[in-house]
């Protein structure tokens, strides 16, 4: 177990930076996201941490020792494939045996530290499988295994659950979290799921074109996100354009929304914007008087997906999306006025 | 069925039976012959072994059969061995000139024997390699290369290179993946270059006339000497031996295609 620290990292495949100086750290014993589109960077992060290739700049060290010189079969990294590339010539036994072989772990040592792993990813009656004789969410535990069973100091994880349909990737998340606390093992996992990023990690790095965008915890990072991109990328995101004046935002037909304090408020006179997150705004009642933001609008279109009902309601040719679990939403008609109610504190200013 | 179906399909199974028949009754009736007492193909057959009893005592044809053996198995061992390694490198390795390389691995096989065995002959000469055992492995080598690489590049297609990627990130060296991840994967090809290598070897006429020395030759040169001097059922009786243990040979990697293939 160890933490992993990344300074300055830059990797540039010819003319394209897929890297561009970005310095992050990993703690001890975290669960970590990587989250970004794709060719955001996240992916030859994970493989440079790894060691597949080496940066063109920049410094990455495991446990304090810097490693971004050291061979990839000396860094004593698990890694975890999205296509989980298990060995096809060997069974599930000897797949999860190899990282113990290569190294010279006596035969009777590796083959206690085998039914270990295999215990603990709960497929100790497959063991003398064939990969191809195994379904999707089995693999993903073999890989799993394979990958801790050598004791490694990190534990990287590329796109997963990415191969799995969605039932079984919930499943496995839970499973891979719990794993991931039982051995304590720093994790630092890819995705392109902002859903798996939020539910399984300690903190989350967003990543864009090569850059490091924003990193934090989930809930921080979605509840005030720094930058625009973050909060669009992570959860839905209502956005107000304006000009800033003494610390609220003032919108095209002149209203003022008030924003909690933040490093995205602009002086006087910049332009900038703001989010408010659909299920942080209300419908208000008539008589339902109130401080903070108001807008005035007129829904649109309501949207029923059973614990959770999604109003679009036009606002000065904006759709503004307001999201409750609430099925009274139901009850409201297409083209009816109504009034939108939101907090300041609740109003995030956003660097774009 | 229609009558027009019906009249396509007797001419299919006309077309295959024909095909068949060329393909295989010559063999089929070489064998015979080679059983068969009189030297002049004569009917009935009357069955002997006198054929190959005179084999066994012809020293020239045996000693071409084992020289030809020999050089057969030095080549499939060495293209077998360097080709595997060239193959792995071009599937591992992105380097300057790669595509050419490349490129130059096909020409070779479309070139007509006669022009690589003068080509060789002119050049082995220029240079000091000169004829004999040594020259007869090296142009041996060099003709049967193509074929192990061109087969064991097929198949790399179909490995995934995350699997060496995995191997590593495991603490595998070089050595230990190759031997425990790729050459599992690939030794239905490597076997099946090698087949290669010891036919294109066993088989070659025209670069072994060229290059064998005139006291020591191979079996293929023998057999053509030995027709033009007069045929003798003996060479029935050894062709008979080759096509018996080549086809064991070539049912045995079948078998192991079967076996060594994964899904």
């Amino acid at each position: 177990m160890a933490s992993v620290e990344v300074r300055n990292l830059s990797r540039s495949f010819g003319t394209f930076k897929a890297l561009d100086d970005v310095s992050i750290s990993f703690e001890d014993g975290g669960f970590y996201a990587l989250l970004g589109p794709s060719g955001s960077g996240k992916t030859t992060l994970l493989r440079l941490i790894a060691g597949f290739g080496y940066p063109d700049q920049g410094h990455i060290a495991i446990g304090g020792e810097s490693v971004e010189r050291v061979p990839l079969e000396k860094r004593n990294i698990g890694m975890v494939f999205q296509s989980y590339a298990l060995f096809p010539n060997m069974n599930v036994f000897d797949n999860i045996a190899f990282g113990l072989d290569v190294r010279g772990v006596p035969r009777e040592d590796a083959a206690r530290e085998v039914r270990r792993a295999l215990e603990l990813v709960q497929l100790s009656e497959l063991e003398t499988r064939r990969p191809h004789q195994l379904s999707g969410g089995q693999r993903q535990r073999v890989a799993l295994a394979r990958a801790i069973v050598i004791n490694p100091r990190v534990l990287l994880l590329d796109e997963p659950l990415g191969a799995l349909d969605k039932a079984l990737r919930l499943d496995m998340q839970v499973e891979l979290k719990r794993i991931q606390r039982e051995v304590g093992i720093t994790t630092i996992f890819v995705t392109h799921d902002q859903e798996e990023a939020l539910t399984m990690s300690d903190r989350i790095g967003i990543l864009r074109a090569g850059q490091l965008v924003e990193e934090g915890a989930p809930e921080d990072i979605y509840r005030r996100p720094k930058t625009r991109f973050a909060a669009t990328f992570l959860g839905e995101a209502n956005i107000f354009e304006g000009i800033w004046t003494d610390g609220r935002l003032r919108l095209a037909d002149g209203t003022l929304l008030e924003t909690a304090p933040g490093a995205g408020r602009g002086a006087t006179g910049e332009p900038g914007c703001c989010l408010i997150r659909p299920e942080q705004v209300r419908i208000a009642g008539e008589n339902d008087g109130g401080t903070g933001n108001r807008l005035e609008g007129r829904i649109t279109r309501r949207l029923f997906a059973g614990n959770w009902t999604t109003v679009f309601v036009d606002y000065q040719g904006k759709t503004i999306r307001v999201g409750q679990a609430n099925t009274d939403f139901l009850k409201l008609e297409d083209g009816s006025k109504v009034t939108l109610a939101f907090s300041g504190s609740n109003t995030i200013p956003l660097q774009s | 069925m229609s009558p027009l179906t019906r009249l396509l399909e007797v001419v299919g199974r006309l077309f295959v039976g024909l095909l068949l028949a060329f393909l295989y009754l010559p063999i089929v009736i070489m064998g015979l012959m080679s059983f068969n007492a009189s030297p002049f193909y004569m009917l009935p057959i009357e069955w002997s072994t006198t054929w190959y009893v005179q084999l066994a005592g012809n020293a020239q044809l045996v000693d071409a059969s084992l020289y030809s053996l020999k050089i057969a198995l030095a080549t499939a061992l060495i293209a077998t061995t360097l080709g595997t390694a060239a193959s792995l490198a071009l599937f591992r390795y992105e380097f300057k000139g790669k595509k050419i390389l490349q490129a130059l691995l096909l020409p070779p096989i479309a070139i007509p024997w006669l022009i690589t065995g003068t080509a060789m002959l002119v050049f082995f000469f220029g240079v000091g390699i000169g004829r004999g055992l040594h020259a007869l492995i090296l142009g041996h080598v060099a003709l049967a290369l193509p074929y192990v690489i061109i087969v064991n590049n097929a198949r790399l297609k179909t490995f995934a290179p995350e699997l060496e990627e995995a191997a590593r990130s495991l603490g595998a060296n070089q050595w230990q993946v190759t031997r425990r991840v790729t050459l599992p994967w690939i030794a239905p090809s490597v076997v099946a270059g090698a087949l290669f290598a010891f036919a294109v070897s066993f088989d070659q006429f025209v670069v072994s006339y060229f290059l064998a020395t005139p006291g020591q030759t191979t079996l293929p040169v023998e057999i053509y000497a030995a027709i033009r001097k007069g045929f003798t059922p003996e060479i029935n009786a050894v062709s008979t031996i080759i096509i018996v243990l080549s086809m064991a040979l070539m049912l045995f990697t079948a078998r192991f295609y079967k076996f060594g293939g994964n899904d």
